[in-house]
């Protein structure tokens, strides 16, 4: 467990890389089998083999020919990118307030974000349900837009202002000694500084909107705003596919592309976000 | 030199600190404005459609009931079940994450070899979409398709036993990195120096876990752990997916999503909603009162 | 390159707080002058309104004779240097020393000729190309004086820019910002609590106490002639000691035994009028000297008494013999605040040291005659912290 010092015998590191292929199999496992999956024909499927015995692209070619998929895949596109604009501009206007000024009702906010970071969703549906009903909202765009914006603010908020109140702000007094006016002090000085925290908070709020399942389902009806995860429930019993497995796993696996592009690109920073601010105070 | 006499200096920091003030409220508005219309707008109303009959299939039966609702949702078996169900998967998915955790946490922190590597692998059911992995789960299990469900039995998502089971392995699967990842940041907290005197000191490894690293680590953990129940307490994609409620393994939340969008029943549907509500809210309460757990501005907002 | 005057200028926060008070301080074109003092003295604020900063609440700030209370900071033309370098870490070298230059739009040809010559000067051409974060501490701290000559500003500003440094690389720099110094002949102002960096560095030093100057004068005069308890504790290393005395017939009597007083600690302790009165007296470490070896001459003008060495420890140069004192101990609020700046309780505390010649023969745990410089006694008021012994 806790091997403290010592050299970095082969022995060890042997031992090491075992750990390793265990938690690296315990990751990939489930992801490798719907990838499988998707590959297989409908004969294949039937074996219950865990690799295709017949590979086909079908499956894939199947879901990119219905706007069942293409639909939703646009939605999901779209609404993750607009929330996650939103909610980062806004988190990061917040965050920066939060880091670096002083003003009242600054406890009152964080407070406010952690509730609703606690906050159960399901909670949210029934109310959120008819009022959008009401206004015209349900099921579109803005009407999953919001909840994804109020749900992400909070995790964008924290993962922030943690980046935030790590940047040596005394850089800002430098470029102001060194000439620089306070539109240039930022554009060149803190903006630069600022960029990665507020990418890495982008993907992480990207994912949680990506990932939304519930309001997904209960704040939409139709195609015109369903996003990936809640049509795959419903792919279903579909006349066209007499059988989803496949084609579900196909659509599964074009939604998982992201996040794997995510996490093999940016691993160091999602860790960062993740755990910044996780353990302070 | 001319002018310095006439001008007076005038104290302006006052006047900045009123614009800092200004800045500050006006940078946090729109955030806050957002957060407080989409959730304390609706709960409020939510508790109000609590106190109706409000059936979407007899709109014109709506009417002021009281507190007959929470009589019929607290006295009904269904509620009960979903509520035990809910309760039984958030204890044990939620302990069998701690350990694995923890485990998965020192692997990241220590391994010597492949640091990047298992990062970024058990990054993966982190970020990967819960629909997605449940399917995965549900095709593995299904019969015929599946290479894990000829070794249970057949069909072990049609039994209640280990079809719960099966979400609840699915459930730590997707967040087991996740809690790994706080407790990591939690790992980075204790001084090599201190293990190193701990060893010095004659405390074999495990002692040293147990008397050193877990209790410098627990306000990780504890936040960790507040996180982690509040957010299977709320557990609805792989359920939803994996058995979609049958054999009796629908949690409150599965509950009020067929009451409202399934059974369109508003009145119960909201009564659902604020009694869910309540119950995470006395879970928090107990987390950070009886386990001093440091919360308000020590998280991260824990989401899958 | 100018002259920079204080005059009367106050920094007082919104919650009440005074940060600094009617600071006076006229520094001619070309010197070098530190303000020291322990932290929370009111320095870096006074450093932070130099700059422009930190707003002046009150009072006047010229340079070059020009008012400039109300200018920001990027027009005052004046560099600084911090205490954490703040070096642009997404810049290299070359882009961080670069940087006011662009900031005037200055020409790209004039801009590499000013760069080279600054790091040549530093030593810094072969690191150009490199981000701050893969240079060591010493090179950090030289790309910071950098980007502070390539502009040739009417005044640097130094905000103890050698405190992270490790203690040989800080005597290193030391030197080095002296030479930079002299050689450019650039308005200095530095900021340390650091009083060998304030002794060594300084054309004058000004120390600086709960945002009031204390005194100002040159490292040598300090040392001879501080003003009070606190200049008289904060200046010299060893510090000086401090023990309760009582003036009485021309006599000193103390724990370590009764002294004449030399006819010139005399003079200027006699223009208080009380004949009897308790004080403290002030004795540099090297001002006592083991008695056995003091040359006949000097013998006269001392006294001498008897007292255990507890800690002998040998610098090479000399030895620091320290032994304790019974009774009870010198108290002051000025020395107080003394000590609760390095860290100990009390200043006052029994612990006296002596520097004697590294000739020595005294061994720890055996008596010492140790002889005083009666010429070099210090007195001081224990109520106001005032030196009897100053003279202006």
């Amino acid at each position: 467990m806790a091997g403290i010092g010592g050299a970095e015998t082969t022995g060890k590191k042997a031992r090491w890389g075992l750990v390793n292929v265990v938690v690296v199999v315990y990751a990939l496992f489930p992801v490798l089998w719907i990838v499988s999956l998707s590959f297989k024909s409908k004969k294949a499927i039937s074996e219950g083999g865990f690799f295709p015995t017949e590979w086909t692209l079908d499956n894939y070619a199947a879901i990119f020919s219905t706007t069942e998929f293409i639909r939703p895949l646009f939605n999901s596109i779209g609404i993750a990118i607009i929330a996650t604009l939103i909610a980062v501009v806004f988190g990061t206007m917040a965050a920066y307030a939060i880091a670096r000024l002083d003003f009242p009702g600054k406890q009152l906010l964080v407070g406010v974000s952690l509730l609703i970071a606690m906050f159960p969703q399901v909670s949210l549906v029934s109310p959120l349900f008819n009022i959008e009903r009401a206004l015209g909202l349900f099921d579109t765009w803005p009407g999953l837009i919001l909840p994804y914006i109020t749900f992400s603010l909070p995790l964008a908020i924290y993962t922030l202002s943690a980046f935030f109140k790590e940047i040596p702000w005394e850089l800002e007094k430098a470029a102001k000694m060194d000439g620089a006016t306070p539109g240039q002090a930022f554009q060149k000085v803190i903006a630069p500084l600022a960029a990665p925290g507020v990418f890495t908070t982008a993907i992480l709020v990207f994912i949680f909107c990506w990932n939304d399942f519930l309001f997904a389902i209960s704040l939409t009806s139709t195609e015109t705003s369903r996003t990936v995860p809640a049509a795959l429930a419903f792919f279903t019993g579909s006349s066209q596919f007499e059988d989803p497995t496949g084609t579900t796993s196909a659509a599964a696996v074009v939604i998982t592309i992201p996040i794997i592009i995510f996490v093999l690109f940016f691993q160091r920073r999602i860790v960062a976000g993740l755990t910044s601010g996780a353990v302070k105070g | 030199m001319s002018t310095h006499a006439a001008v007076k200096a005038k104290p302006v920091l006052s006047e900045g600190k009123k614009a800092e003030r200004r800045l500050g409220l006006l940078l946090c508005a729109p955030a806050a404005f957002i957060m407080i219309a989409v959730t304390a707008w609706p709960i409020i109303y939510s508790f109000w459609l609590s106190l109706q009959r409000y059936d979407l299939k007899f709109p014109d039966k709506q009417e002021f009931i009281g507190l007959e609702n929470y009589t019929a949702v607290l006295s009904s078996p269904y509620w009960w079940d979903a509520f035990g169900i809910t309760a039984l998967l958030t204890v044990i998915t939620v302990v069998i994450e701690l350990v694995l955790g923890m485990a998965l946490a020192l692997v990241m922190h220590r391994t010597l070899v492949g640091r990047g590597l298992v990062r970024t692998s058990a990054l993966i059911p982190y970020g990967i979409v819960t629909v997605v992995a449940a399917f995965s789960w549900k095709y593995a299990y299904t019969p015929e398709t599946g290479y894990l469900a000829e070794l249970f039995g057949g069909a072990p998502l049609t039994d209640k036993a280990s079809a719960l089971a099966i979400i609840a392995s699915a459930e730590i699967w997707k967040t087991t990195p996740f809690m790994a990842l706080l407790l990591m940041a939690g790992l980075a907290l204790v001084p090599d120096d201190m293990l190193k005197a701990a060893a010095m000191d004659g405390a074999s490894g495990w002692q040293r876990f147990t008397k050193i690293m877990v209790p410098m680590m627990k306000p990780a953990i504890l936040v960790a752990l507040l996180f982690r129940t509040l957010d299977a307490f709320r557990i609805f994609d792989n359920i939803f997916v994996l058995t979609a409620g049958s054999q009796g393994t629908g949690s409150v939340s599965m509950l009020t999503y067929n009451n409202l969008i399934k059974g369109l029943n508003l009145g119960i549907g909201s009564t659902m909603s604020v009694l869910i509500f309540v119950a995470v809210a006395i879970i928090a309460f107990v987390f950070i009162k009886v386990f001093g757990t440091a919360a308000p501005g020590s998280d991260n907002g824990g989401k899958r | 390159m100018a002259d920079i005057v204080l005059d009367k200028v106050t920094k007082k926060y919104p919650d009440g707080a005074l940060a600094v008070q009617e600071v006076n301080l006229e520094i001619a074109d070309g010197e070098f002058i530190i303000l020291v003092g322990p932290s929370g003295c009111g320095k870096s604020t006074t450093l932070n309104m130099l700059a422009g900063l930190e707003d002046i609440t009150a009072g006047e700030l010229r340079i070059g004779g020009e008012r400039v209370n109300e200018k920001a900071p990027k027009d005052r033309d004046i560099a600084m240097v911090f205490q954490s370098y703040a070096l642009y870490p997404h810049m290299t070298v070359r882009e961080n020393m670069a940087f006011p230059l662009r900031l005037a739009k200055i020409d790209d040809k004039i801009v590499d000729a000013k760069v080279a010559e600054a790091s040549k000067i530093l030593d810094l051409g072969q690191h150009l190309d490199r981000k701050p974060s893969n240079l060591s501490g010493g090179q950090r701290q030289r790309v910071a004086m950098g980007r502070a000559i390539v502009r040739n500003p009417k005044a640097f500003l130094m905000d103890e820019p050698l405190s992270n440094l490790d203690a040989k690389l800080r005597v290193q720099m030391r030197t080095e910002v002296s030479r930079l110094q002299k050689n450019l002949g650039t308005t200095t102002v530095y900021v340390t609590h650091d009083q060998t960096e304030a002794m060594t560095l300084g054309d004058r030093v000004v120390v600086m106490r709960g945002g009031a100057v204390q005194q100002v004068g040159s490292p040598q005069y300090l040392y001879e002639n501080p003003a009070n308890l606190f200049v008289a504790g904060f200046i010299g290393s060893p510090a000086m000691n401090f023990i309760p005395a009582t003036l009485e017939n021309g006599e000193l009597s103390t724990a370590l035994g009764t002294f004449p007083l030399s006819d010139k600690v005399r003079r200027m302790a006699e223009r208080g009028r009380r004949p009897v009165r308790e004080v403290i007296m002030g004795l540099r470490p090297e001002h006592l000297e083991d008695a056995s070896m003091v040359e006949g001459a000097n013998s006269s003008r001392g006294a001498t008494f008897t007292t255990q060495v507890d800690v002998l420890e040998s610098m090479g140069s000399d030895k620091y013999a320290y032994f304790s004192i019974s009774g009870k101990r010198a108290s002051s609020a000025q020395l107080d605040e003394l000590a609760a700046d390095v860290g100990v309780s009390d200043l006052g505390a029994g612990q006296t040291v002596a520097r004697i010649s590294a000739a020595s023969r005294a061994k720890e745990g055996s008596s010492l005659d140790v002889w005083v410089d009666l010429d070099k006694i210090q007195l001081f008021d224990p109520e106001s912290g005032k030196a009897l012994t100053y003279s202006d």
